[in-house]
């Protein structure tokens, strides 16, 4: 089989699994596992095969045209470049992981075969739009993970966050995808053709494209929706209400870097208007410093890493900005490897504390005797995102922040305003610093309580279970379900065998890919990805700086954490992961307010959370609760939507009810009046029936009387 | 004989008939009246034929034959009429008021059923 | 022979006094209030028009008439009245209350068909020198050229008889159904 065929059997064969799943998993549940695992497996394979194949040579070209379509042709492309087949491992690997690790995660789901097969069609649908070489076939795929991303975000639609989360992200990403639908017109109207190939042609030939500008910024709503750009952001970190493996594969990995891919794509006709590189390297700018001082403040461990894809997305969107899409693809495809590790890790993490609240985790013993795997690979994973050195994260950070400085000193070439990448240089270091922080106070804080021995040097305070409640938190105590600050060490909350092997799998690309750097290139534009120095430098110092603060902040903290109980004990441990994250979700709001932000400070007002000392009581509110875009979109959108329903409800009851009554009325008064006629008399018929032949007899009489006498 | 006279007895035998029909309130009263209508049409058609001088006596003959129908016709009628009276115990027209547009919730609609029963109790034991 | 002596205009008087009589008399039977008195004045309205038919020269139809209609629908009417056990002597309800709209409408249609058929037939003359209606010349007719029709006419009869036998038998049944299951 040559290349193309094998393409094409990348996303035909998870399609093809997901169909049989959506048919068979009813009638046979024990086909859902093999018909989940194998053909996500084989189209890895054949996905690292086509990558062997091209090898980063010319880019494969193979199109079909099914019909004609009118004026503008569809073609079934394939384009097979480097971006394109390092993106499809990439892909098919996050996939094949997220499969293996949802067998031992939802095991006991009675929803499982539909779970399982969305989640093979979102693959299909991701490997389309990484394959595809025409923008409506692209749109397919996207389309179609979108509403994957929508039905598996509602996948615990039992719990009303994931309900509200899951129309919320498919209402912002088609906020954004309609103006997607309008740039992909107008982009193939001027250029006469939907192939990306003719597309991109047209961008840099002679006269390039009329409206470049409103291109861009249109296909920019569609990428800022689907990939949690600023100001659409919000859907992601409430999307975490869905499965872990979901938010791995779905909302870090794959789909949320689609939008990314896409202007990588596309990036020619994104070149073509400097204007579009300065709103693209705004909106990353503002994305990643604003995600990352999110990140800071949120207790619900998968939001704090849901901001954190969303800043690492403005990464790559920044990356975009400064004309580098090497870089980009460079971080795209190292941080789909070290999240979805990230939130794999958190996932066993939830199970093993039974809570994803990262106040009450802090305060538990034995998380990192429990769930050693998990605990080791998110070290790893946390080292890789915040950029230290010999991780793969370093290496296509520096990658970033090097194509920005080359923006700035002029080097990137024509076209790119320095502007661009000023702003994304500036921001970019200082997300670094923040990025660090708070991938420090995730890991201090899921570690669970420190040594009982450094506890008993800061804060001589009580230390047993048993005197602590009735102490200083009495009173949150009794608000709390089963306020139990430590956790049985007997838990039986076993983590399967099929999750920690993943994440170790995961380990690998996460510590090593960054050693690629030297390769990559090749496969990629050609321009070099290794780190310079003065980034290098500039980087890892804010980075160092960054955990070095929270690791102060953390200190002064675990007196007070220590002296405020908090805690939480799963209903089910032995059940399987998803339902304790399940479980998890609803009970956080009730036992830790609000899902967002985490309870900041102890009753005494002293704080408790690292991230509030450094961020200071104010920003830490704001943050915490996304800088209240959340009631700025609910102002501008929901309160005149909700009032413009009011009014049409209103007409629609008042005015155009009161017709409707109005028609029927009239003909049943109209029934009353001509119902009294029907008297039940036959004389009385017969007279009338007489009566009316008889007038009619006479009339026809004089008509034929007057008609002679005028002939 | 001027036609004229035949005509207009025709007529008036005819609108007399009518009356009777839309006047009577026995039902065999009514049927008389039919008979009524029907014996002026019989006239018309004698007088009609006499005059045209009919080879084939069509009217005549016609006239034949609703002599004959209006038998069959009584006694098909005063079939019905008996079961009527035997069913409802009158033979009354106005008061053979099924067909009527009782008005919405009134008693009438569960008050016949129960009418109905009793007259047709009363029917049988008339029988 | 009794057109010999006659004169045409003789004839003419005749059938007015005659028609007068027929007409009070249809006016009797549907105006009266007893019942039975009612079928008698129709007995007397059906034998005028017998005279009146003799009076055409339609001989045949005059006895036709008055053997059948005289003869049996009478009777059967009476039959019929006395069966539905109509009051001997004068009942006061024997008009409905559609009595007047009937007056009109009947007036009307006389006013209007009387205007018209005048209107058309007023210098209409029958010559009655030539019988129309005797028995041979009506057997003739019947039996040569209306023999078909006579025929469905008489299948017509007995579809009536039939009709007629059921229509009063099916209550009997019934009740015979209904004395069967009790005995």
């Amino acid at each position: 089989m040559n290349t193309t065929t094998l393409a094409v059997l990348v996303p035909l064969l998870p399609f093809l699994a997901a169909a049989a799943a959506l048919l068979l998993g009813r009638t046979f549940p024990e086909l859902a596992r093999p018909l989940a695992v194998l053909p996500t497996g084989l189209a890895a394979l054949l996905a690292v095969v086509v990558a062997v194949r091209q090898g980063g040579g010319d880019p494969l070209d193979a199109s079909m045209e099914l019909t004609p379509t009118g004026s503008v042709p569809i073609s079934l492309a394939l384009h097979l470049d480097g971006f394109a087949v390092l993106t499809a491992v990439l892909v098919g690997v996050v996939a094949l992981c997220v499969q293996i690790y949802s067998t031992g995660y939802l095991r006991d789901d009675p929803r499982y075969a539909s779970y399982s097969a969305l989640v093979s069609l979102f693959t299909a649908a991701m490997f389309l739009v990484v394959y595809s070489g025409d923008l409506i076939v692209l749109l397919v795929g996207w389309e179609i993970m979108g509403i994957c991303s929508y039905f598996l975000v509602g996948h615990y639609w039992e719990t009303p966050e994931a309900r509200a989360a899951s129309i919320k992200a498919f209402l912002v990403t088609k906020l954004g995808d309609v103006p997607f639908l309008f740039g992909i017109f107008m982009l193939a109207d001027q250029a006469g053709t939907f192939r990306i190939n003719g597309v991109l042609t047209e961008a840099v030939s002679g006269d390039g494209l009329a409206h470049p500008t409103l291109i861009a910024l249109l296909l920019l709503a569609g990428v800022a929706g689907k990939s949690a750009q600023f100001p659409l952001h919000t859907w992601l970190p409430d999307a975490m209400a869905g499965p872990t493996p979901v938010s791995a594969l779905i909302h870090a990995a794959t789909m949320v870097a689609a939008g990314v891919y896409v202007v990588a794509r596309l990036l020619p006709v994104f070149a073509a208007s400097t204007a579009a590189l300065v709103v693209l390297a705004v909106m990353a700018a503002v994305t990643m410093v604003g995600s990352a001082l999110a990140a800071l403040a949120q207790d619900d461990i998968k939001r704090v890493l849901a901001y954190s894809t969303v800043g690492q997305l403005g990464y790559m969107t920044g990356a975009l900005a400064v004309g580098s899409r090497d870089a980009a693809i460079f971080h795209l495809l190292s941080h789909g490897a070290f999240k979805a590790l990230l939130f794999l890790c958190a996932g066993v993490i939830i199970h093993a504390a039974g809570t994803n609240s990262l106040a009450a985790m802090a305060r538990m013993d034995g998380l990192r005797r429990r769930a050693p795997d998990a605990y080791w690979t998110l070290a790893v994973a946390l080292l890789a995102l915040a950029a230290i050195p010999p991780f793969s994260g370093f290496f296509s950070k520096e990658a970033v922040l090097g194509a920005a400085e080359h923006a700035v000193t002029g080097d990137a070439g024509a076209g790119i305003p320095a502007v661009a990448g000023w702003i994304v240089l500036v921001a970019g270091l200082a997300t670094a610093l923040l990025t660090a922080a708070y991938a420090t106070r995730l890991w201090l804080l899921a570690g669970g309580r420190p040594l009982p021995s450094a506890v008993g040097k800061l804060a001589p305070g009580p230390e047993l279970p048993g005197p602590e409640l009735p102490g200083p938190a009495a009173a949150e105590a009794t608000t709390q379900p089963a306020a139990e600050p430590t956790t049985v060490p007997g838990h039986p909350a076993k983590t399967p065998f099929a999750m920690n092997a993943v994440l170790w799998v995961l380990f690998l690309p996460t510590a090593a890919f960054g050693l690629t750097v030297g390769k990559l290139p090749d496969w990629l534009g050609g321009h070099s990805l290794a780190p310079t120095l003065t980034t290098t430098v500039l980087g890892t110092g804010l980075a160092l700086v960054g955990v070095l603060a929270m690791y102060a902040a953390w200190r002064q903290t675990t007196a007070v954490a220590a002296a405020t109980p908090l805690g939480a004990v799963a209903a089910h441990p032995g059940a399987e992961p998803a339902l304790s994250e399940e479980e998890a979700i609803a009970s956080h709001t009730p036992a830790y307010g609000d899902i967002a932000a985490a309870p900041g400070t102890s009753p005494a007002g002293r704080p408790m959370d690292p991230g509030r000392i450094l961020l200071g009581p104010a920003l830490y509110r704001a943050a915490g609760r996304g800088f209240h875009l959340d009631a700025v979109y609910a102002a501008l959108f929901v309160r005149p939507v909700t009032a413009a329903a009011g009014l049409v409800r209103f007409l629609d009851r008042e005015v155009v009810d009161t017709y409707v009554r109005a028609a029927g009325t009239t003909p049943r008064l109209l029934g009353a009046a001509v119902r009294r006629l029907q008297t039940g008399n036959v004389q009385t018929y017969l007279s009338a029936l007489l009566a009316g032949s008889l007038v009619l007899a006479v009339a026809a009489v004089l008509l034929a009387t007057t008609g002679t006498s005028g002939g | 004989m001027h036609l004229a006279y035949p005509a207009v007895l025709a007529v008036l035998l005819f609108c007399v008939g009518l009356y009777g029909v839309l006047a009577r309130r026995n039902l065999i009263l009514v049927l008389m009246s039919v008979e009524l209508m029907l014996a002026a049409v019989n006239l018309n058609l004698v007088a009609f034929d006499v005059w045209l001088r009919d080879t084939l006596h069509a009217g005549q003959s016609l006239a034949l034959f609703v002599i004959a129908i209006a038998a069959a016709e009584i006694g098909i009628g005063l079939a019905i009429v008996l079961l009527v009276y035997r069913t409802r115990g009158s033979s009354a027209v106005d008061r053979l008021r099924d067909t009527a547009e009782s008005p919405p919730g009134s008693a009438s609609d569960e008050d016949r059923p129960a009418g109905e029963e009793k007259t047709a109790v009363r029917g049988g034991a008339a029988a | 022979m009794t057109r010999d002596f006659l004169s045409p205009t003789g004839v003419e008087i005749v059938f007015v006094l005659v028609g007068i009589v027929v007409l009070g008399a249809a006016l009797l039977t549907v105006s009266t209030k007893q019942l039975v008195h009612s079928a008698l004045w129709l007995v007397v309205t059906l034998g005028g028009l017998a005279v009146e038919y003799l009076l055409l020269t339609a001989e045949f139809i005059a006895w036709v008439q008055v053997l059948i209609y005289v003869g049996s629908v009478v009777v059967l009417l009476l039959f019929g009245l006395m069966l539905t056990r109509a009051p001997i002597g004068r009942s006061p309800d024997a008009d409905s209350g559609n009595r007047w709209v009937a007056l009109g409408v009947a007036g009307a249609a006389a006013v209007t068909l009387v205007w018209v058929v005048v209107d058309a037939f007023r210098t209409q003359y029958i010559p009655l020198d030539e019988a129309q209606g005797t028995t041979a010349v009506m057997g003739e007719a019947l039996f040569r050229y209306w023999v078909l029709p006579f025929e469905a006419l008489s299948v017509l009869l007995l579809a009536a008889l039939v009709g007629a036998i059921v229509l009063s038998r099916r209550k009997s049944e019934a009740e015979a159904g209904d004395e069967g299951t009790k005995s």
